[in-house]
């Protein structure tokens, strides 16, 4: 067990108490870093499209993990990010410009709905924020000029500098683009949740009577974080853009909202963490559902592919079996697996048991 | 002119008129103490000075100010904490956040300098973090510093709130039933802190409680309401001797009326 000295509050401020933590972060960032090295193309992209899932998962976390406002509808925020960048790319901008304006339209849009949308909670923010999502796929149909309608638009090649970002021409590149974007977000985050405002934003989320009381403006809270959310996640959806390429209206469907979902939900809810852990869930799911379905079809003879579904169908039960056995998701399960080395034999079976946590009204008196 | 002034206030919630025509002051400096039957309204008066209601009726008025039109979240800023009867803490988070919520109304910050981390984040959050370390000494929190809230005993929430109030640096600080649930000795502790919060603190306490003992032992003034009414307003003594305060424990209606 690691005792940690503190001769000063600035040790309680710094994102890291212990110079080892920091050390795994730093080797941590260079194998990131070295990955083009080590790894062939395929696994490269893979790897870039993870890194674009969680940083569109860490703008859901913002809303969902840290200010407790559920949305079904950040699709849309992956949309109008993608279509402003893409948009603005088309028109001759630079991507240095296109893509910072494209998360700052996701958020503003955000920022705007949230407002009529703070004094929803729960279930009914969930359906608003669906509906919102449909109203921006009718817009992106209809606003064909920009959009290209159903035939869909294409993200151009980025380059900054003279040097080349594309995707396919320059992928190695393109993977560092998209970690060093993330990496900053991520940076930007741990800062925003060790603040005053990230304060407010947990405060919102687990009392709002007392978050009023300390003199929070709730509804302005929550319209900060929906909009950094959304903005964060239209940031996704721009690399989102550029990694696929070519895209319509098809590729930001409600699935995607939910597969968002997933990712802050299994990996870990109110842990920046767990967008990481959820996005290599998601991203890495579909792979392993194909080796499993060649090995039986290999094995057994038995085609899995003729079952249709059948992805959704693991995605679904591995939910439901996280919400049951696991609600602090995968970095929950990790702390507590961490926890028990670490105190290693002092373990207590029921030292991670679930505190009941009444309902307020029926706290007792 | 008194700290925090109540005229005539009432607020009723469909048929059930929770407080109806409650008048009283509190001077600066003074403990002044709410008594009454479950159900009598004291809690409803606490939410109507900390704008979670709207009263139906009269004003309320702090340090000279109207703040009857205010908005909940603009009466911390004034100088004006308070505790919950239910407990209301950030569950998920540690004792040290906490804490550090209540410091809320002194930030400078704004949201961009937070997610850039600026010097002047840093240095502010030293110095919230140096009055909330005082907080934490005061009510001697140093154990549970890094605790979270869930899984921490009872007791010791409730003190945890009365810091998080202190965070605020308040003028006036409302503590709705400090001590229900507590044993004798966590009892005796809160009636030193608020003797210590007046005198060393300068603050003006206003509490609801039911400990008849603890409110005897601190406070200066006492107001016993009933059925949102009020029914005697002295010292301690006073009141407890009252006859329709009596009547109101034992339950007669009429004399309550
Ligand atoms: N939001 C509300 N809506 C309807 N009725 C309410 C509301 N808040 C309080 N009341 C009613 O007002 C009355 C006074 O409640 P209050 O909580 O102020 O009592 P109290 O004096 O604090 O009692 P206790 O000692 O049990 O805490 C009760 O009859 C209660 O049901
Ligand atoms: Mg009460």
């Amino acid at each position: 067990m690691r005792v940690v000295f503190k001769k000063s509050y600035d040790r309680d401020i710094d994102l890291h108490e212990h110079w080892l933590d920091r050390a795994k972060i730093a080797v941590l960032l260079a194998v990131m870093a070295a990955l083009p090295f080590l790894v062939g193309n395929y696994y490269l992209a893979e790897a870039a499209n993870t890194l674009i899932w969680a940083l569109a998962g860490m703008g859901l976390m913002i809303a969902v993990g840290h200010t407790g406002q559920v949305s079904l509808g950040h699709a849309a925020f992956l949309a109008i990010g993608a279509y402003t960048d893409a948009g603005l790319m088309n028109a001759g901008m630079p991507f240095w410009i296109a893509f910072p304006v494209a998360g700052l339209a996701a958020g503003l849009f955000g920022a705007v709905i949230a407002i009529p949308a703070v004094r929803l909670s729960g279930i009914y923010l969930a359906i608003a924020t669906l509906a919102v999502f449909v109203i921006v796929e009718e817009l992106i149909i209809m606003l064909e000029p920009i959009t290209g309608g159903v035939g869909g638009t294409m993200a151009p090649s980025i380059s900054l500098m003279g040097i080349s970002f594309d995707r396919y021409g320059a992928l190695a590149n393109f993977y560092w683009l998209v970690l060093g974007i993330v990496a900053l977000v991520t940076w930007g985050y741990a800062n925003l949740m060790r603040s005053p405002t990230g304060r407010s934003f947990l405060a919102v989320r687990d009392s709002e009577v007392s978050a009023r009381s300390l003199g929070i403006n709730v509804t302005r809270t929550k319209a900060l974080a929906f909009g950094l959310s959304a903005g964060v996640t239209g940031l996704g959806g721009a690399l989102m853009g550029h990694y696929i390429g070519f895209f319509n209206y098809e590729l930001f469907s409600i699935f995607i909202s939910i597969n968002l979902l997933l990712v802050v939900t299994i990996g870990g809810l109110g842990f920046i963490q767990g967008a990481f852990l959820g996005a290599i869930l998601i991203t890495g799911m579909p792979q392993v559902i194909a080796i499993l379905r060649d090995t039986v079809n290999a094995s057994t003879g038995i085609d899995l592919a003729s079952l249709p579904g059948i992805d959704t169908m693991m995605f679904s039960v591995l939910l439901i079996g996280f919400i049951l056995f696991e609600p602090t998701g995968l970095y929950g399960r990790w702390l507590k697996i961490r926890t028990w080395f670490e105190i290693f034999p002092l373990a207590r079976r029921d030292m991670f048991r679930r505190h009941k946590t009444y309902l307020k009204t029926e706290r007792m008196r | 002119m008194s700290l925090l002034e109540v005229d005539d206030l009432a607020v009723h919630f469909g048929g059930v008129k929770a407080v109806d025509g409650v008048s009283f002051s509190v001077e600066e400096g003074e403990v002044f103490a709410i008594i009454g039957p479950n159900g009598a309204g004291k809690s409803t008066i606490f939410n109507l000075i900390s704008r979670i209601y709207q009263p139906t009726h009269g004003t309320i008025r702090f340090d000279g100010q109207d703040i009857t039109a205010l908005k909940a979240h603009d009466i911390a800023r004034l100088g004006i904490a308070r505790t919950f009867q239910n407990i209301e803490l950030f569950d998920h988070s540690t004792v040290l956040d906490n804490l550090l919520m209540g410091r809320h109304t002194h930030r400078a910050t704004n949201f961009v300098q937070d997610i850039l981390h600026l010097p002047s984040v840093r240095r502010e959050e030293r110095a919230h973090r140096r009055h909330v370390e005082e907080v934490i000494e005061f009510l001697e929190l140093e154990a549970y510093r890094e605790k979270r809230i869930e899984g921490l005993p009872y007791g010791v929430r409730k003190v945890i709130e009365i810091g998080r109030a202190l965070a605020i640096g308040p003028r006036l600080i409302l503590l709705d039933e400090p001590a229900s649930g507590l044993s004798v000795e966590e009892t005796q502790d809160v009636a030193f802190w608020i003797e210590d919060m007046r005198r060393d603190m300068g603050l003006t306490v206003l509490m609801v409680e039911h400990d008849m003992g603890l409110v005897a032992q601190v406070s200066d003034r006492v107001l016993a309401v009933a059925n949102g009414r009020p029914l005697a307003l002295g010292t301690a003594a006073e009141v407890q001797a009252d006859r329709h305060v009596q009547a109101a424990y034992l339950g007669s209606p009429e004399a309550a009326a």
